[in-house]
């Protein structure tokens, strides 16, 4: 079974006004098939965490580690870490001029697997997986997020995350500026996902609200770059009635 | 003669330079292509023209039209003396597309623009005959004309295209081989009709051509003008529009990539010049290899007469090696508030990090990830020539222009 260990982890970005550190030492471990969701205020660093983990250059490791079943991610490169098994679902998904979805969608495919998706089954599998999320068949011929609303956007991130099969996947605010419909179409490939592949996720979110459709295992709170508290799903429901005020009373401001 | 080069407010009709603001009342500031705080006076259509060569003076360098261009490096074709015979051309036939060579007084001739330099002028005045090529049909189709035969000895040409009204048609000019040619192109673009000229530069690695493209545009009337500069030693395609009648509209695009040595250049002038008429320019180019240059100037005039325009240009480059230079330089004149809308933009930098960041996320390694991008930056351009045939063989050409890349 796969493993996926945060280990002490503290990272650091560096900003106009000097070095600034975002992650104090967080530890989190997520195995195969497991839902952990991350929930905290705005600037807590949760964004930090998503990008730590897929090798953001911006973001500079102090200390810690990341190891996929106990092989240190930190210092593979980027491609190497997605063909290890990791991907990021990121929350501005960013637009690259002159290259369709369906050129994208295959090269991506290409270099994870090591060869070439066979092609008969590979078009069907993407006819299918764009059908479940109601993405119109155009979109294949249209320029990798060119053009699409937000609500586009993070479609053509699920639609990754179910073509390319990771082990484990981050994903980064899915759910911010869905309106509800899409949020439910964004969650059912999300659990489709993991019903197929038993990846586990981790869930970055501000709400709770993504948490009605996907259910996690473990709720995280994350303040001022670490984890304050965790628990259960009851933990979030609490969030939901209580905000994060408990947790922000407590942290000094800067 | 001095020209618009650095100001991108809009001259208010100045009678002489005492009637222009200073530079702490409107915050005018020079561009970087050193002129130094100069603040134009002419407006862009008063250029001096003619067809004659012995109009102009000899060319030093320092003229607004080329001082950017390796001048020392064409004086044949500037000032010295151009063989004007017909050359060979491969054309498809098409039965509603007439080509054929016609005498100098053939009256289409000198009625899309004149030259506003000495290597044009020089072409003008040289020319013995000119390649004519004349669209009717409403149909769409496709002809290309092929050029792979100029030799090396410096030449002149003329060549007319004209688009009768209503008709339509993609017109390809393909250019292989060795040349050292000077030439003007006219573009005669009837009422309602739609015309897609495209230019494909592929010559030998040492030839040079300086080409003018004068185009002008009636009533409801469309072109898409595409020119494509991939191999040459010095390649320099002008393409002047002329927006002549009332709802009339172009679309002017261009995809340069410039390998070590190599020099692009390409001054692109939109004269608004009727009510309702609509311009976009989308220029791109990719450089690669010590000494590779390319130069962009666009010009846009939008005219007293040209009311309800809607223009935009832009210019894109993509920085790929050390030791490139890329000159961008975008002029708007405006000489009516009573326009639609009226912009530019110009960026010249170095891969997108997040571009690049977000392809191998998905498991693609750096070098495939930077081709694709550059692919994707080239590719919008290909995108809109209307020539799947063509598109796809550009396509494969961009490929082979990456692949010089790798290694370095």
């Amino acid at each position: 079974m796969s493993v996926l260990e945060i280990k002490d982890l503290h990272v650091s970005v560096e900003t106009d006004q000097g070095t600034k550190q975002i992650l104090r030492g967080v530890d989190l471990t997520i195995n195969e098939g497991e839902i952990h969701a991350i929930m905290g205020p705005n600037g807590s660093g949760k964004s930090t965490l998503a990008y730590t983990i897929a090798g953001h250059p911006k973001y500079h490791v102090d200390s810690g580690s990341i190891l996929l079943d106990g092989a240190e991610v930190l210092t593979m490169t980027v491609d190497e870490r997605a063909r290890a098994g990791l991907f990021l679902a990121m929350q501005y998904p960013v637009e690259i001029p002159g290259v369709t979805v369906t050129n994208f969608l295959r090269t991506a495919k290409t270099a994870i697997d090591g060869e070439a998706p066979a092609i008969r089954t590979w078009i069907k599998d993407v006819r299918e997986s764009m059908a479940k999320l109601r993405m119109d068949k155009s979109f294949a011929e249209r320029n990798v997020n060119e053009g699409f609303s937000g609500g586009e956007k993070k479609r053509n991130e699920i639609l990754q995350l179910e073509l390319l099969k990771p082990r484990f996947a981050v994903l980064d605010e899915t759910d911010s500026g869905l309106d509800v419909d899409a949020l439910k179409i964004v969650s059912e490939g999300v659990n489709r996902a993991k019903e197929n592949t038993g990846l586990g996720l981790l869930l970055i979110t501000h709400y709770t609200r993504i948490l009605r459709y996907i259910k996690p295992d473990f709720v995280h709170v994350f303040v001022d770059g670490r984890i304050a508290e965790q628990g259960g799903p009851e933990l979030a429901d609490r969030l939901e009635d209580e905000g994060y005020d408990r947790f922000l009373a407590e942290t000094p401001v800067g | 003669m001095s020209a618009a080069s650095t100001s991108t407010a809009p001259t208010s009709s100045p009678t002489s330079s005492e009637a222009l603001p200073t530079a702490e009342q409107h915050g005018i500031k020079e561009h970087s292509d050193g002129r130094f705080g100069f603040v134009p006076v002419q407006t862009r259509s008063a250029r001096f023209k003619s067809f004659d060569v012995a109009d102009f003076p000899a060319v030093t360098g320092r003229e607004a039209v080329w001082k950017l261009s390796p001048v020392a490096k064409f004086t044949d074709l500037t000032g010295g003396v151009l063989d004007g015979s017909a050359y060979d051309i491969d054309a498809t036939p098409h039965a509603d597309v007439d080509v054929s060579w016609v005498d100098r007084t053939d009256a289409r001739i000198g009625t899309a623009g004149a030259p506003e330099e000495r290597a044009a002028a020089n072409a003008w005045s040289s020319f013995e005959t000119a390649l004519a090529i004349t669209v009717g049909g409403e149909e769409a189709k496709e002809i290309t004309l092929t050029r792979a035969n100029l030799g090396s000895a410096p030449r002149a040409a003329h060549t007319i295209i004209e688009a009768r009204p209503f008709s339509q048609a993609v017109v390809i000019l393909q250019n292989t081989g060795d040349a050292r040619l000077s030439e003007n192109i006219e573009i005669i673009v009837g009422e309602s009709a739609n015309l897609t000229v495209v230019t494909v530069q592929e010559w030998n690695a040492d030839a040079v051509q300086l080409a003018n493209h004068f185009a002008t545009i009636g009533r409801d009337a469309r072109l898409k003008h595409v020119v494509v500069s991939l191999g040459g030693g010095i390649v320099r395609v002008n393409p002047s529009v002329h927006l002549a009648g009332q709802g009339s509209d172009t679309e002017l695009f261009g995809l340069y990539f410039a390998d070590a040595g190599q020099h692009l250049e390409q001054q692109v002038y939109v004269n608004h010049d009727a009510p309702n008429s609509r311009s976009r320019v989308t220029y791109k180019g990719a450089l690669q290899g010590a000494g590779a240059r390319t130069v962009w100037i666009g010009d846009v005039l939008i005219g007293r007469s040209a009311p309800g325009t809607d223009s935009y240009e832009q210019n894109r480059n993509l920085v790929l090696t050390e030791g490139t230079r890329a000159d961008s330089i975008p002029n708007l004149e405006i000489e009516t508030g009573d326009i639609l809308g009226a912009g530019h933009a110009s960026a010249t930098g170095r891969f997108d990090d997040e571009q690049l960041f977000y392809l191998q996320s998905r498991g693609i390694g750096e070098i495939e990830a930077r081709r694709l991008v550059v692919r994707g930056f080239l590719s919008e351009i290909v995108q809109h020539i209307g020539s799947k045939p063509l598109e796809e063989r550009l396509q494969g050409a961009i490929e082979d222009e990456l692949r010089g890349t790798e290694g370095n």
